[in-house]
Protein backbone atom coordinates (compact mmCIF):
# COMPACT_ATOMS: atom_id res chain seq x y z
CA UNK A 1 0.00 0.00 0.00
CA UNK A 2 1.13 3.57 -0.60
CA UNK A 3 2.71 5.79 2.03
CA UNK A 4 -0.27 8.12 1.95
CA UNK A 5 -2.44 5.55 3.68
CA UNK A 6 -0.08 5.56 6.63
CA UNK A 7 -0.05 9.33 6.88
CA UNK A 8 -3.86 9.57 6.65
CA UNK A 9 -6.05 7.53 8.91
CA UNK A 10 -8.77 5.76 6.95
CA UNK A 11 -11.64 8.00 5.87
CA UNK A 12 -13.94 5.00 5.87
CA UNK A 13 -13.19 2.28 8.36
CA UNK A 14 -15.38 -0.80 8.18
CA UNK A 15 -14.43 -3.17 10.95
CA UNK A 16 -15.72 -6.71 11.39
CA UNK A 17 -19.24 -5.89 10.22
CA UNK A 18 -21.74 -8.73 10.24
CA UNK A 19 -25.34 -8.86 9.24
CA UNK A 20 -27.93 -11.58 8.91
CA UNK A 21 -31.37 -11.60 7.32
CA UNK A 22 -32.99 -14.22 9.52
CA UNK A 23 -30.73 -17.24 9.31
CA UNK A 24 -28.94 -16.05 6.16
CA UNK A 25 -25.61 -14.38 6.90
CA UNK A 26 -25.20 -11.69 4.24
CA UNK A 27 -22.11 -10.08 5.76
CA UNK A 28 -19.52 -12.08 7.68
CA UNK A 29 -17.09 -10.00 9.65
CA UNK A 30 -16.24 -7.66 6.78
CA UNK A 31 -13.35 -5.27 7.31
CA UNK A 32 -12.26 -2.67 4.80
CA UNK A 33 -10.48 0.66 4.99
CA UNK A 34 -10.73 3.38 2.38
CA UNK A 35 -8.36 6.34 2.54
CA UNK A 36 -9.09 9.82 1.25
CA UNK A 37 -8.93 10.04 -2.52
CA UNK A 38 -9.03 6.30 -3.02
CA UNK A 39 -11.38 4.60 -5.46
CA UNK A 40 -12.25 1.15 -4.17
CA UNK A 41 -14.30 -1.21 -6.28
CA UNK A 42 -16.20 -4.17 -4.88
CA UNK A 43 -16.77 -7.08 -7.22
CA UNK A 44 -18.22 -10.50 -6.67
CA UNK A 45 -21.05 -12.83 -7.63
CA UNK A 46 -24.62 -11.75 -6.93
CA UNK A 47 -25.63 -12.53 -3.38
CA UNK A 48 -22.08 -12.01 -2.14
CA UNK A 49 -23.13 -9.02 -0.02
CA UNK A 50 -21.59 -6.21 -2.10
CA UNK A 51 -24.66 -4.04 -2.27
CA UNK A 52 -25.60 -4.72 1.34
CA UNK A 53 -22.14 -3.61 2.45
CA UNK A 54 -22.49 -0.39 0.47
CA UNK A 55 -25.92 0.27 1.97
CA UNK A 56 -24.58 -0.23 5.49
CA UNK A 57 -22.08 2.58 4.96
CA UNK A 58 -24.85 5.19 4.84
CA UNK A 59 -27.11 3.14 7.08
CA UNK A 60 -29.82 2.41 4.55
CA UNK A 61 -29.29 -1.02 6.07
CA UNK A 62 -28.58 -1.64 9.72
CA UNK A 63 -25.93 -4.15 10.72
CA UNK A 64 -25.79 -6.55 13.64
CA UNK A 65 -22.16 -6.44 14.74
CA UNK A 66 -18.99 -4.54 14.12
CA UNK A 67 -18.46 -0.88 13.44
CA UNK A 68 -18.41 1.50 10.51
CA UNK A 69 -16.69 4.83 10.94
CA UNK A 70 -16.45 7.76 8.59
CA UNK A 71 -13.79 10.27 9.56
CA UNK A 72 -13.63 8.56 12.95
CA UNK A 73 -17.35 8.93 13.60
CA UNK A 74 -19.50 5.88 14.17
CA UNK A 75 -22.23 5.50 11.53
CA UNK A 76 -25.72 4.46 12.50
CA UNK A 77 -25.19 3.57 16.12
CA UNK A 78 -24.39 5.85 19.01
CA UNK A 79 -21.31 3.92 20.06
CA UNK A 80 -19.55 0.90 18.65
CA UNK A 81 -20.69 -2.06 20.67
CA UNK A 82 -24.06 -0.65 21.72
CA UNK A 83 -26.80 -1.30 19.23
CA UNK A 84 -28.55 1.95 20.04
CA UNK A 85 -29.55 3.65 16.81
CA UNK A 86 -28.75 7.28 16.34
CA UNK A 87 -31.65 9.71 16.38
CA UNK A 88 -33.42 10.49 13.13
CA UNK A 89 -31.79 13.92 13.03
CA UNK A 90 -28.31 12.48 13.63
CA UNK A 91 -28.77 9.82 10.98
CA UNK A 92 -29.90 12.40 8.44
CA UNK A 93 -26.87 14.56 9.21
CA UNK A 94 -24.52 11.59 8.83
CA UNK A 95 -26.10 10.50 5.58
CA UNK A 96 -25.58 13.98 4.18
CA UNK A 97 -21.83 13.28 4.48
CA UNK A 98 -22.04 10.29 2.14
CA UNK A 99 -23.36 10.55 -1.38
CA UNK A 100 -25.10 7.62 -2.98
CA UNK A 101 -25.90 6.86 -6.60
CA UNK A 102 -28.39 4.08 -7.23
CA UNK A 103 -28.72 1.41 -9.86
CA UNK A 104 -32.27 2.57 -10.65
CA UNK A 105 -31.34 6.31 -10.56
CA UNK A 106 -34.15 7.15 -8.11
CA UNK A 107 -34.46 10.71 -9.32
CA UNK A 108 -37.42 12.58 -7.86
CA UNK A 109 -39.89 12.53 -10.78
CA UNK A 110 -41.77 15.65 -9.66
CA UNK A 111 -38.64 17.82 -9.71
CA UNK A 112 -36.54 19.04 -12.62
CA UNK A 113 -32.91 18.00 -13.02
CA UNK A 114 -31.84 21.17 -11.22
CA UNK A 115 -34.61 20.71 -8.65
CA UNK A 116 -33.33 17.23 -7.82
CA UNK A 117 -29.90 18.65 -7.05
CA UNK A 118 -31.23 21.71 -5.23
CA UNK A 119 -33.46 19.87 -2.76
CA UNK A 120 -30.66 18.64 -0.51
CA UNK A 121 -28.68 21.84 -0.89
CA UNK A 122 -31.64 23.89 0.30
CA UNK A 123 -33.20 21.69 2.96
CA UNK A 124 -30.08 19.99 4.33
CA UNK A 125 -27.29 22.46 3.61
CA UNK A 126 -29.51 25.49 4.17
CA UNK A 127 -28.50 27.24 0.94
CA UNK A 128 -30.70 29.93 -0.54
CA UNK A 129 -32.63 29.19 -3.68
CA UNK A 130 -30.20 31.24 -5.78
CA UNK A 131 -27.08 29.66 -4.26
CA UNK A 132 -28.52 26.18 -4.71
CA UNK A 133 -29.39 26.94 -8.33
CA UNK A 134 -25.87 28.14 -9.04
CA UNK A 135 -24.37 24.99 -7.52
CA UNK A 136 -26.85 22.79 -9.39
CA UNK A 137 -25.99 24.46 -12.70
CA UNK A 138 -22.29 24.05 -11.98
CA UNK A 139 -22.66 20.30 -11.44
CA UNK A 140 -25.04 19.83 -14.33
CA UNK A 141 -22.35 21.46 -16.44
CA UNK A 142 -19.76 19.05 -15.04
CA UNK A 143 -21.86 16.05 -16.10
CA UNK A 144 -22.56 17.61 -19.50
CA UNK A 145 -26.22 18.45 -18.89
CA UNK A 146 -26.21 22.22 -18.47
CA UNK A 147 -28.90 22.45 -21.14
CA UNK A 148 -31.19 20.03 -19.28
CA UNK A 149 -31.47 21.92 -15.97
CA UNK A 150 -35.20 22.46 -16.37
CA UNK A 151 -36.08 19.05 -17.81
CA UNK A 152 -38.02 16.54 -15.78
CA UNK A 153 -36.46 13.10 -15.26
CA UNK A 154 -39.07 11.53 -17.55
CA UNK A 155 -37.75 13.72 -20.38
CA UNK A 156 -34.18 12.42 -19.99
CA UNK A 157 -32.52 9.26 -21.27
CA UNK A 158 -31.30 6.68 -18.76
CA UNK A 159 -27.72 7.84 -19.11
CA UNK A 160 -28.74 11.44 -18.61
CA UNK A 161 -30.84 10.54 -15.57
CA UNK A 162 -27.93 8.72 -14.01
CA UNK A 163 -25.64 11.68 -14.64
CA UNK A 164 -28.15 13.87 -12.81
CA UNK A 165 -28.13 11.22 -10.05
CA UNK A 166 -24.36 11.61 -9.76
CA UNK A 167 -24.60 15.39 -9.81
CA UNK A 168 -27.26 15.25 -7.07
CA UNK A 169 -24.93 13.20 -4.88
CA UNK A 170 -21.70 15.14 -5.41
CA UNK A 171 -23.31 18.57 -5.17
CA UNK A 172 -23.72 17.88 -1.44
CA UNK A 173 -19.92 17.68 -1.20
CA UNK A 174 -19.94 14.30 0.49
CA UNK A 175 -16.81 12.90 2.09
CA UNK A 176 -17.30 9.68 0.19
CA UNK A 177 -19.38 8.68 -2.80
CA UNK A 178 -21.11 5.28 -2.89
CA UNK A 179 -21.94 3.94 -6.35
CA UNK A 180 -24.24 0.94 -6.41
CA UNK A 181 -24.10 -0.76 -9.82
CA UNK A 182 -24.86 2.56 -11.41
CA UNK A 183 -24.64 1.33 -15.00
CA UNK A 184 -26.49 -1.97 -14.61
CA UNK A 185 -29.88 -0.54 -15.60
CA UNK A 186 -28.52 1.26 -18.65
CA UNK A 187 -28.55 0.33 -22.30
CA UNK A 188 -24.99 -0.62 -23.30
CA UNK A 189 -24.51 2.45 -25.49
CA UNK A 190 -25.29 4.75 -22.53
CA UNK A 191 -22.81 3.18 -20.11
CA UNK A 192 -19.80 5.07 -21.43
CA UNK A 193 -21.12 8.57 -20.77
CA UNK A 194 -21.84 7.70 -17.13
CA UNK A 195 -18.48 6.03 -16.52
CA UNK A 196 -16.78 9.04 -18.07
CA UNK A 197 -18.30 11.24 -15.36
CA UNK A 198 -17.15 8.84 -12.63
CA UNK A 199 -13.68 8.81 -14.09
CA UNK A 200 -13.45 12.60 -14.02
CA UNK A 201 -14.62 12.66 -10.39
CA UNK A 202 -11.92 10.14 -9.52
CA UNK A 203 -9.34 12.37 -11.20
CA UNK A 204 -10.53 15.22 -8.99
CA UNK A 205 -9.74 13.13 -5.95
CA UNK A 206 -13.27 12.15 -4.91
CA UNK A 207 -13.18 9.20 -2.52
CA UNK A 208 -15.38 6.44 -3.88
CA UNK A 209 -16.60 3.03 -2.94
CA UNK A 210 -18.37 1.36 -5.82
CA UNK A 211 -20.00 -1.89 -6.74
CA UNK A 212 -19.82 -2.64 -10.43
CA UNK A 213 -19.83 -5.36 -13.04
CA UNK A 214 -17.82 -3.22 -15.45
CA UNK A 215 -14.50 -5.03 -15.06
CA UNK A 216 -12.64 -2.93 -17.60
CA UNK A 217 -13.71 0.21 -15.78
CA UNK A 218 -12.83 -1.30 -12.39
CA UNK A 219 -9.39 -2.14 -13.72
CA UNK A 220 -8.76 1.35 -15.11
CA UNK A 221 -10.32 3.55 -12.46
CA UNK A 222 -9.75 1.76 -9.12
CA UNK A 223 -6.96 2.11 -6.66
CA UNK A 224 -7.93 -1.24 -5.18
CA UNK A 225 -10.41 -4.00 -5.92
CA UNK A 226 -12.20 -5.97 -3.26
CA UNK A 227 -13.53 -9.40 -4.18
CA UNK A 228 -16.45 -10.51 -2.03
CA UNK A 229 -17.84 -14.03 -1.81
CA UNK A 230 -20.44 -15.45 0.58
CA UNK A 231 -20.67 -12.26 2.58
CA UNK A 232 -16.97 -11.98 3.28
CA UNK A 233 -13.96 -10.25 1.77
CA UNK A 234 -12.18 -12.96 -0.16
CA UNK A 235 -9.39 -10.91 -1.75
CA UNK A 236 -8.18 -7.30 -1.80
CA UNK A 237 -5.48 -5.73 -3.90
CA UNK A 238 -4.53 -3.43 -6.75
CA UNK A 239 -6.45 -4.15 -9.98
CA UNK A 240 -3.47 -5.53 -11.84
CA UNK A 241 -2.97 -8.12 -9.10
CA UNK A 242 -6.60 -9.05 -8.47
CA UNK A 243 -7.54 -9.33 -12.13
CA UNK A 244 -4.39 -11.25 -13.09
CA UNK A 245 -5.10 -14.71 -14.40
CA UNK A 246 -2.74 -16.34 -11.91
CA UNK A 247 -3.95 -14.68 -8.68
CA UNK A 248 -3.89 -17.17 -5.86
CA UNK A 249 -7.59 -17.38 -5.10
CA UNK A 250 -9.61 -20.19 -6.59
CA UNK A 251 -13.02 -18.51 -6.13
CA UNK A 252 -11.86 -15.26 -7.65
CA UNK A 253 -10.35 -17.05 -10.64
CA UNK A 254 -13.54 -19.01 -11.30
CA UNK A 255 -15.67 -15.85 -10.84
CA UNK A 256 -13.55 -13.99 -13.37
CA UNK A 257 -13.57 -16.96 -15.75
CA UNK A 258 -17.34 -17.17 -15.61
CA UNK A 259 -17.56 -13.43 -15.93
CA UNK A 260 -15.35 -13.37 -19.02
CA UNK A 261 -17.29 -16.23 -20.55
CA UNK A 262 -20.57 -14.34 -20.24
CA UNK A 263 -19.31 -10.85 -21.15
CA UNK A 264 -16.94 -11.32 -24.02
CA UNK B 1 -96.88 27.21 -5.50
CA UNK B 2 -93.88 29.09 -6.84
CA UNK B 3 -94.49 31.99 -4.49
CA UNK B 4 -94.53 29.62 -1.52
CA UNK B 5 -91.18 28.21 -2.55
CA UNK B 6 -89.71 31.65 -3.14
CA UNK B 7 -91.01 32.64 0.26
CA UNK B 8 -89.16 29.64 1.76
CA UNK B 9 -85.87 30.30 -0.03
CA UNK B 10 -84.11 32.18 2.79
CA UNK B 11 -84.97 29.31 5.14
CA UNK B 12 -83.66 26.78 2.62
CA UNK B 13 -80.50 28.86 2.19
CA UNK B 14 -79.91 28.71 5.93
CA UNK B 15 -80.25 24.94 5.73
CA UNK B 16 -77.82 24.88 2.83
CA UNK B 17 -75.34 26.87 4.90
CA UNK B 18 -75.57 24.25 7.65
CA UNK B 19 -74.99 21.49 5.07
CA UNK B 20 -71.88 23.27 3.82
CA UNK B 21 -70.65 23.93 7.36
CA UNK B 22 -71.06 20.30 8.41
CA UNK B 23 -69.40 19.10 5.21
CA UNK B 24 -66.49 21.50 5.58
CA UNK B 25 -65.88 20.53 9.22
CA UNK B 26 -66.02 16.85 8.41
CA UNK B 27 -63.75 17.13 5.38
CA UNK B 28 -61.10 19.23 7.12
CA UNK B 29 -61.09 17.30 10.42
CA UNK B 30 -61.03 13.92 8.69
CA UNK B 31 -58.23 15.05 6.39
CA UNK B 32 -56.03 16.03 9.32
CA UNK B 33 -56.84 12.96 11.40
CA UNK B 34 -56.72 10.60 8.43
CA UNK B 35 -53.34 11.80 7.15
CA UNK B 36 -51.79 11.57 10.62
CA UNK B 37 -53.20 8.11 11.21
CA UNK B 38 -52.32 7.03 7.67
CA UNK B 39 -48.67 8.05 8.20
CA UNK B 40 -48.80 6.06 11.44
CA UNK B 41 -50.16 3.09 9.54
CA UNK B 42 -47.43 3.19 6.90
CA UNK B 43 -44.38 4.22 8.93
CA UNK B 44 -45.30 3.72 12.58
CA UNK B 45 -44.15 1.04 15.02
CA UNK B 46 -46.19 -2.16 15.16
CA UNK B 47 -48.53 -1.22 18.05
CA UNK B 48 -49.51 2.02 16.33
CA UNK B 49 -50.02 0.22 13.02
CA UNK B 50 -52.29 -2.28 14.74
CA UNK B 51 -54.29 0.44 16.49
CA UNK B 52 -54.91 2.31 13.23
CA UNK B 53 -55.70 -0.93 11.40
CA UNK B 54 -58.31 -1.90 13.99
CA UNK B 55 -59.82 1.59 14.01
CA UNK B 56 -60.05 1.76 10.24
CA UNK B 57 -61.43 -1.75 9.74
CA UNK B 58 -64.00 -1.36 12.52
CA UNK B 59 -65.31 2.02 11.41
CA UNK B 60 -65.51 1.04 7.77
CA UNK B 61 -67.52 -2.02 8.73
CA UNK B 62 -70.27 -0.01 10.40
CA UNK B 63 -73.09 1.72 8.44
CA UNK B 64 -72.72 5.46 8.80
CA UNK B 65 -76.25 5.78 10.14
CA UNK B 66 -75.51 3.34 12.94
CA UNK B 67 -72.39 5.34 13.73
CA UNK B 68 -74.37 8.58 13.99
CA UNK B 69 -76.97 7.07 16.33
CA UNK B 70 -74.27 5.34 18.33
CA UNK B 71 -72.39 8.59 18.96
CA UNK B 72 -75.53 10.58 19.76
CA UNK B 73 -77.59 8.05 21.73
CA UNK B 74 -74.90 5.57 22.77
CA UNK B 75 -72.01 7.68 24.06
CA UNK B 76 -74.05 9.40 26.81
CA UNK B 77 -74.11 5.96 28.46
CA UNK B 78 -70.36 6.35 29.05
CA UNK B 79 -70.74 9.95 30.13
CA UNK B 80 -70.06 11.71 26.83
CA UNK B 81 -72.96 14.01 26.02
CA UNK B 82 -72.65 15.82 22.72
CA UNK B 83 -75.01 18.33 21.20
CA UNK B 84 -76.72 16.80 18.19
CA UNK B 85 -74.69 19.00 15.81
CA UNK B 86 -71.33 17.92 17.24
CA UNK B 87 -72.40 14.32 17.62
CA UNK B 88 -73.22 14.28 13.91
CA UNK B 89 -69.94 15.98 12.98
CA UNK B 90 -67.98 13.51 15.14
CA UNK B 91 -69.70 10.47 13.66
CA UNK B 92 -69.25 11.64 10.08
CA UNK B 93 -65.63 12.60 10.80
CA UNK B 94 -64.82 9.16 12.23
CA UNK B 95 -66.34 7.55 9.17
CA UNK B 96 -64.47 9.81 6.76
CA UNK B 97 -61.19 9.51 8.67
CA UNK B 98 -61.17 5.74 8.19
CA UNK B 99 -61.50 6.31 4.44
CA UNK B 100 -58.78 8.96 4.32
CA UNK B 101 -56.45 6.52 6.11
CA UNK B 102 -56.95 4.03 3.29
CA UNK B 103 -56.51 6.58 0.52
CA UNK B 104 -53.29 7.75 2.12
CA UNK B 105 -51.96 4.24 2.61
CA UNK B 106 -52.69 3.42 -1.01
CA UNK B 107 -51.17 6.62 -2.36
CA UNK B 108 -48.02 6.54 -0.23
CA UNK B 109 -47.64 2.79 -0.72
CA UNK B 110 -47.52 3.27 -4.47
CA UNK B 111 -44.35 5.37 -4.29
CA UNK B 112 -41.31 3.14 -4.98
CA UNK B 113 -39.02 2.47 -2.01
CA UNK B 114 -36.09 3.96 -3.93
CA UNK B 115 -37.64 7.39 -3.54
CA UNK B 116 -37.40 7.26 0.25
CA UNK B 117 -33.89 5.86 0.02
CA UNK B 118 -32.72 8.57 -2.36
CA UNK B 119 -34.23 11.16 -0.04
CA UNK B 120 -32.49 9.57 2.95
CA UNK B 121 -29.21 9.42 1.06
CA UNK B 122 -29.08 13.20 0.60
CA UNK B 123 -29.72 13.64 4.32
CA UNK B 124 -33.39 14.60 4.49
CA UNK B 125 -35.11 13.87 7.81
CA UNK B 126 -38.31 11.83 7.99
CA UNK B 127 -40.54 14.89 7.91
CA UNK B 128 -38.60 16.43 5.05
CA UNK B 129 -38.83 13.20 3.09
CA UNK B 130 -42.59 13.19 3.50
CA UNK B 131 -42.99 16.87 2.74
CA UNK B 132 -40.69 17.23 -0.27
CA UNK B 133 -40.47 13.77 -1.81
CA UNK B 134 -43.27 11.40 -0.81
CA UNK B 135 -46.35 13.61 -0.41
CA UNK B 136 -45.89 15.62 -3.62
CA UNK B 137 -45.80 12.35 -5.56
CA UNK B 138 -48.53 10.63 -3.55
CA UNK B 139 -50.81 13.65 -3.90
CA UNK B 140 -51.76 12.83 -7.48
CA UNK B 141 -52.94 9.36 -6.45
CA UNK B 142 -54.56 10.56 -3.26
CA UNK B 143 -56.62 13.26 -4.92
CA UNK B 144 -59.17 11.39 -7.08
CA UNK B 145 -60.46 9.00 -4.38
CA UNK B 146 -60.33 11.77 -1.80
CA UNK B 147 -62.44 14.18 -3.91
CA UNK B 148 -64.85 11.31 -4.42
CA UNK B 149 -64.91 11.02 -0.66
CA UNK B 150 -65.57 14.73 -0.29
CA UNK B 151 -68.64 14.48 -2.51
CA UNK B 152 -69.73 11.50 -0.40
CA UNK B 153 -69.31 13.65 2.68
CA UNK B 154 -71.53 16.38 1.22
CA UNK B 155 -74.19 13.82 0.32
CA UNK B 156 -73.77 11.95 3.61
CA UNK B 157 -74.24 15.16 5.57
CA UNK B 158 -77.96 14.87 4.75
CA UNK B 159 -78.05 12.16 7.42
CA UNK B 160 -77.61 14.77 10.14
CA UNK B 161 -81.24 15.74 9.51
CA UNK B 162 -82.12 12.51 11.33
CA UNK B 163 -80.82 14.07 14.56
CA UNK B 164 -83.12 17.05 14.00
CA UNK B 165 -80.41 19.37 12.71
CA UNK B 166 -81.79 21.85 10.20
CA UNK B 167 -79.50 21.26 7.25
CA UNK B 168 -80.67 21.56 3.65
CA UNK B 169 -82.41 18.18 3.78
CA UNK B 170 -84.25 18.98 7.01
CA UNK B 171 -85.18 22.46 5.76
CA UNK B 172 -86.67 20.95 2.62
CA UNK B 173 -88.66 18.46 4.66
CA UNK B 174 -90.01 21.23 6.85
CA UNK B 175 -91.04 23.38 3.89
CA UNK B 176 -92.75 20.36 2.33
CA UNK B 177 -94.55 19.85 5.63
CA UNK B 178 -96.04 23.31 5.25
CA UNK B 179 -96.62 23.42 1.49
CA UNK B 180 -97.07 19.78 0.39
CA UNK B 181 -94.95 20.62 -2.67
CA UNK B 182 -92.75 17.51 -2.43
CA UNK B 183 -91.81 17.17 -6.09
CA UNK B 184 -90.41 20.65 -6.83
CA UNK B 185 -88.69 20.93 -3.45
CA UNK B 186 -86.92 17.59 -3.59
CA UNK B 187 -85.98 18.41 -7.16
CA UNK B 188 -84.50 21.70 -5.97
CA UNK B 189 -82.63 19.87 -3.20
CA UNK B 190 -81.27 17.28 -5.63
CA UNK B 191 -80.12 20.08 -7.95
CA UNK B 192 -78.28 21.89 -5.18
CA UNK B 193 -76.45 18.76 -4.00
CA UNK B 194 -75.63 17.90 -7.58
CA UNK B 195 -74.31 21.39 -8.34
CA UNK B 196 -71.98 21.31 -5.35
CA UNK B 197 -70.63 17.88 -6.16
CA UNK B 198 -70.31 18.57 -9.87
CA UNK B 199 -68.28 21.68 -9.11
CA UNK B 200 -66.06 19.56 -6.85
CA UNK B 201 -65.37 16.96 -9.49
CA UNK B 202 -64.59 19.64 -12.05
CA UNK B 203 -62.11 21.18 -9.66
CA UNK B 204 -60.62 17.76 -9.03
CA UNK B 205 -60.13 17.05 -12.70
CA UNK B 206 -58.42 20.39 -13.14
CA UNK B 207 -56.09 19.66 -10.20
CA UNK B 208 -55.30 16.20 -11.53
CA UNK B 209 -54.32 17.65 -14.85
CA UNK B 210 -52.03 20.11 -13.12
CA UNK B 211 -50.16 17.23 -11.51
CA UNK B 212 -50.20 14.88 -14.47
CA UNK B 213 -46.64 15.86 -15.43
CA UNK B 214 -45.34 13.54 -12.71
CA UNK B 215 -44.53 10.30 -14.43
CA UNK B 216 -42.83 7.40 -12.76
Amino acid sequence: MSKASHANPALLDISEVSKAFGSVEVLRSVSLKVTRGEVVTVIGPSGSGKTTLLRCVNFLESYDNGSIRIDGKEVGYREAGTRQRRSERDLAAMRAETGMVFQSFNLFPHLTAAGNIMLGLRKVRGKSNAEARTIAEHWLGRVGLAHKADSLPAELSGGQQQRVGIARAVAMEPKILLLDEITSALDPELVGEVLEVVRSLAEDGMTMLMVTHEMAFARDASSRIVFMADGGVSAVGPPAEILAADFDNERLRSFLARFRASHF
Amino acid sequence: MLSQIIYALPFLAQGFAVTLWVSLLVVVLSLIAGVLMGVGLVYGPAPLRWAVRIFSDTIRGIPILVLIFFVYYGLPAVGLHLESFWAAVLALTLFKTAQVVEYLRGAVGSIPKGQSEAAMAIGLTFRQRLAYVIFPQAFRRFLPPWINGVTDAVKGSALVSLLGITDLMQAINQVIGRTYEAMPLYLLGALVYFAVNYALSLASRRLERRFSFIRE
